[in-house]
């Protein structure tokens, strides 16, 4: 599938954007945030920043962006009106969380509610963009029950290590961040390096044959082979489904993404707990930029990597 | 609105395509892309249709394929085009309302003016049966021809699909597929009509008649299966064949 920029920017921005802001609200409830303004609208600047970003750039691969806002109407059977509908739903508990944390510095009584809610609101807008792409049967590798607990952890994990790093800027560290952002970290790992041994390892979902049904026809046969595509320039079909050039670099940016998402948060994570605060927070920071950058790579892959049937039509065997 | 009807819809219109008999002249997906460009969706645009890198939308394209080895080799000409699913994937993603499929004879379509060309419905059908039109910036696919197939202008014999009505060896058939006496049922029925990749659980309402086996032997066509005697007796022949078989 062709990786769109505006679709990778969004999906992880979101992504990281729902993770910090579920998590300022999850340790919020646990009181284990410091009602610091300050602290507080960086939090919200960076979460509800990337967020509006994310939904922003979304709306620039629409043909007809100025209609965006019908996008929320067929909520009862789309996935992707389903997630424009919690996007815009989960500013309402996420304003009233920020309202209580920035006007009030209270982070108590109500305003606990609207942290949960919005915690609650994040997880739920992130499962329905997972599910944009899981439901999609004709892209084996989108519709995989892996794919909707992959985009929720590696929304967790990017939003921890912001957290983390924002906690040690504003010279507030809690080692229970630190410990969650790690352990999300090896959650996505494993997550991720399980969908890659399953999607690589798993059978074709639909073959040349099935595809004309022509094998199948009863005459004494073999495989079905294309020997004359209808068209001698690329067709729409094969620019938006038949994107080819991941798939050559795939086991590289495999290592890459494995290297910055996971690897080098994880032991710079690891070691802020023992380093001195300035470094730390320089360590947390370098933490979190790697964990966004090698999840932009994992999402380019995801699309990248991802083979649509309908090329069985245009000489691809199985897939 | 993108759920699919609730009941099944009273007529399945959709067609048969006969691969055996196709000869791959593309003659239906030239008429098809003459008449839509200034039907429903007109246009179906073209970029750069005369330079390097030309492309453009088409609702009907015919691909060319081979298969069975040895003696029994052979080329399938494989026009496809929308399939009008019972269970159209295209429909439910769609966020907008755009794509519906019509609860009263199950046609699937899009109302550009709903349209926001996002394309999640071009990667939802398993089939490639959408094209995406840069430069309208919504998606386009086949109509059935709705704008023949119900023109009370066109004389009723003209009333079926573009690319039915240009065939010149009848490889494509019109029809309701819940009628069980239409033309595409009975065809259906006694060829073996079958579904396009039916693991992806579209229900496609067009079907496919598969090619037939091939006849190898003179006898298999209903001619003689011997033809006439090289070896004749008598008469003017006969002693041609002796004076010449007499020959060193």
């Amino acid at each position: 599938m062709h990786p769109a920029y505006s679709l990778i920017f969004f999906t992880t921005a979101s992504g990281l954007g729902y993770g910090l802001l579920a998590l300022m609200g999850f340790f919020a409830a646990l009181g284990l945030m410091p009602a610091d303004r300050v602290f507080g609208f960086a939090g919200f600047a960076v979460a509800l920043g990337l967020v509006t970003l994310g939904l922003l750039s979304s709306t620039l691969h629409l043909g007809h962006p100025e209609r965006a806002w019908r996008a929320v109407t067929q909520w009862k059977s789309s996935w992707l009106s389903r997630e424009g509908v919690m996007a815009i739903v989960t500013y309402i508990p996420a304003g009233l969380f920020a309202l209580g944390w920035l006007f009030f510095e209270t982070l108590g009584g109500f305003w606990i509610l609207a942290a949960v809610a919005t915690a609650v609101c994040c997880a739920l807008t992130v499962y329905c963009t997972a599910m944009i792409y899981a439901s999609i049967a004709a892209v084996p590798r989108w519709h995989h029950p892996l794919v909707p607990p992959g985009y929720l952890i590696f929304a967790l994990a990017t939003g921890a290590l912001a957290l983390d790093a924002l906690l040690r800027v504003f010279g507030h560290p809690r080692l229970e961040v630190s410990a969650l952002a790690a352990l999300a970290v090896i959650a996505a790992l494993v997550v991720k390096l399980l969908y890659w041994r399953s999607v690589d390892n798993a059978p074709a979902r639909a073959d040349a044959d099935s595809a004309t049904g022509l094998a199948n026809s009863g005459v004494p046969g073999g495989i079905v082979r294309l020997l004359d595509p209808p068209h001698v320039e690329k067709n729409y079909l094969q620019t938006e489904m038949g994107y080819k050039v991941a798939r050559k670099h795939a086991a590289k940016l495999r290592r890459m993404t494995v290297l910055f998402a996971f690897l080098v948060p994880l032991v710079l994570v690891a070691l802020t707990t023992v380093l001195p605060a300035g470094a730390a927070a320089a360590a947390s920071v370098t933490a979190a930029a790697a964990g966004a950058f090698g999840i932009v790579l994992e999402r380019w892959l995801f699309f990248a990597e991802a083979q649509h049937v309908v090329m069985l039509y245009y000489g691809e065997r199985a897939i | 609105m993108t759920d699919l009807p609730a009941a099944p819809t009273p007529k399945r219109l959709g067609l048969v395509i006969d691969v055996d008999i196709c000869v791959g002249c593309h003659a239906c997906a030239t008429a098809c892309k003459e008449w839509n460009t200034g039907g429903y969706h007109a246009p179906l645009t073209d970029l750069n249709p005369y330079g390097k890198d030309a492309s453009g939308v088409w609702f009907n394209r015919v691909h060319s394929f081979e298969f069975g080895r040895g003696a029994d080799n052979r080329v399938v000409h494989f026009p496809k085009s929308c399939l009008h699913c019972d269970n159209a994937p295209c429909v439910t993603v769609c966020p907008t309302g755009a794509s519906y499929k019509r609860a009263e004879d199950g046609i699937v379509l899009v109302d550009e003016s709903l349209c926001i060309g996002c394309k999640l419905c071009s990667w939802a059908c398993p089939y490639g049966a959408r094209e995406f039109d840069s430069t309208e910036g919504v998606m386009k696919k086949c109509t059935l021809c709705i704008d023949r197939i119900f023109n009370e202008n066109l004389e009723e014999i003209d009333r079926v699909p573009a690319c039915v009505a240009v065939c010149p060896v009848n490889a494509r058939h019109y029809g309701d597929f819940n009628d069980p006496h239409s033309s595409v049922s009975e065809m259906t029925a006694e060829r073996g009509g079958y579904d396009l990749m039916p693991e992806m659980g579209c229900k496609p309402t067009n079907k496919y008649l598969p090619p037939r086996p091939r006849k190898f032997n003179t006898g298999d066509t209903g001619a003689p299966a011997v033809l006439e005697d090289a070896d004749p007796a008598g008469g003017f022949l006969g002693w041609v064949d002796r004076m010449l078989s007499a020959q060193p």
